[in-house]
C-alpha cells in the first residue's frame, strides 16, 4: 500500500503565528550553532590554543562575552572585546532569548488551558523577553 | 475556548511512550534548566555585588556543572535532530535511528566532560 504523504502543502496549513514560530524556533537553533561555532573559531584564531582549556573556549563559545575568559592565562582583553564580539554576543543573546521564552511558552501551553489564563502568559513571556534582552545587552555593553 | 484534560497525573506517569517519549521529556527539562539558569545568571551579572557572588558560587558546584552541562548538550543535539526532521519531513521514517545516533554522540561526548569535570572537582 503506498503511504499517503501527512505533510499539507503550505496553502492549506496557513501562515499563522504558530507556524511563524515553529519554523522560527528550528532556524533560531541553527543560527546559534552557526555564532557559537564562530566564537569557537575566533577564539582559536585569537590564540585560545595556547591561552585556556577546551572548557574555557566553550565557555567563550556560548556567549562570548571578554569576561568569560578574565580567569584564563589571555595576554590581553581588547581584542576579545572588540565590538565583532559584542556584536556577535548580542545576536546570540536575542536569537538565544527568543527562541527560550518561545520554548517556555510552548511547555506553560500544555498546563494552563485556559483562553484567559494563556492572554495572561503571553502578556508576561513579552515583558520576560524584552528585560531580559535589555539587561543582557546593557551586561554586554555597558558592563 | 480552553481545552480539558481528561488524563490523570497518575495515568500520565504511566505513559510508556519508549525512545521518543524519553527524549522528548529530557529536551524539555533541558530547555527548562537552561531557561533558569542562563536568565538567574543575566540577573546576577546585572547585579553584581554580594548578591551576584553569592549566585556566582552555585555555578562552581561540580553538581550543577553536571547538570547544566547535561541540559545544553542533549538539549543541543535533540534540537538538532527536531531541526533536520522538521526541515525535511521525509526523513521522520528513520526517526528511530536517528534517537540511537543521538544517543551515540550523547553518551561519548558527555562522559568525557563528566570526567573532566569530576577530575577537576578532585583536585586533579
Amino acid at each position: 500500500m503506498a503511504t499517503k504523504s501527512r505533510t499539507l502543502p503550505l496553502s492549506k496549513r496557513g501562515l499563522n503565528f504558530e507556524m511563524l514560530m515553529w519554523i522560527f524556533t528550528r532556524l533560531s537553533a541553527l543560527a546559534m550553532y552557526a555564532l557559537i561555532l564562530f566564537g569557537v573559531i575566533g577564539a582559536l584564531i585569537m590564540g585560545a590554543r595556547n591561552q585556556m582549556s577546551f572548557a574555557d573556549i566553550l565557555r567563550w563559545g556560548f556567549m562570548p562575552n571578554s569576561t568569560h575568559v578574565q580567569s584564563t592565562n589571555v595576554p590581553d582583553l581588547a581584542p576579545w572585546s572588540s565590538f565583532l564580539w559584542n556584536l556577535t554576543a548580542t545576536l546570540l543573546l536575542l536569537v538565544g532569548t527568543a527562541h527560550g521564552v518561545h520554548g517556555l511558552v510552548v511547555i506553560a501551553d500544555d498546563y494552563v488551558t485556559s483562553p484567559r489564563g494563556r492572554l495572561v502568559l503571553r502578556f508576561l513571556s513579552i515583558v520576560t523577553m524584552i528585560s531580559i534582552s535589555i539587561i543582557g545587552a546593557y551586561v554586554l555593553w555597558a558592563l | 475556548m480552553g481545552l480539558s484534560r481528561n488524563v490523570s497525573l497518575s495515568t500520565a506517569l504511566r505513559y510508556k511512550g519508549q525512545g521518543p517519549f524519553l527524549t522528548f521529556i529530557l529536551h524539555r527539562i533541558g530547555g527548562l534548566g537552561m531557561a533558569i539558569f542562563i536568565g538567574i545568571h543575566i540577573l546576577a551579572s546585572f547585579l553584581s555585588g554580594d548578591v551576584g557572588n553569592a549566585i556566582n558560587a552555585v555555578y562552581e558546584s561540580w553538581v550543577f556543572q553536571l547538570f547544566i552541562f547535561f541540559c545544553v548538550l542533549f538539549h543541543a543535539i535533540n534540537g538538532l535532530r527536531i531541526t533536520i526532521v522538521d526541515l525535511w519531513p521525509k526523513l521522520i521514517e528513520h526517526e528511530r535511528e536517528a534517537i540511537w545516533l543521538e544517543w551515540a554522540v550523547f553518551i561519548p561526548v558527555y562522559a568525557i566532560a563528566a570526567f573532566a569535570i569530576i577530575r577537576s572537582a578532585l583536585g586533579g
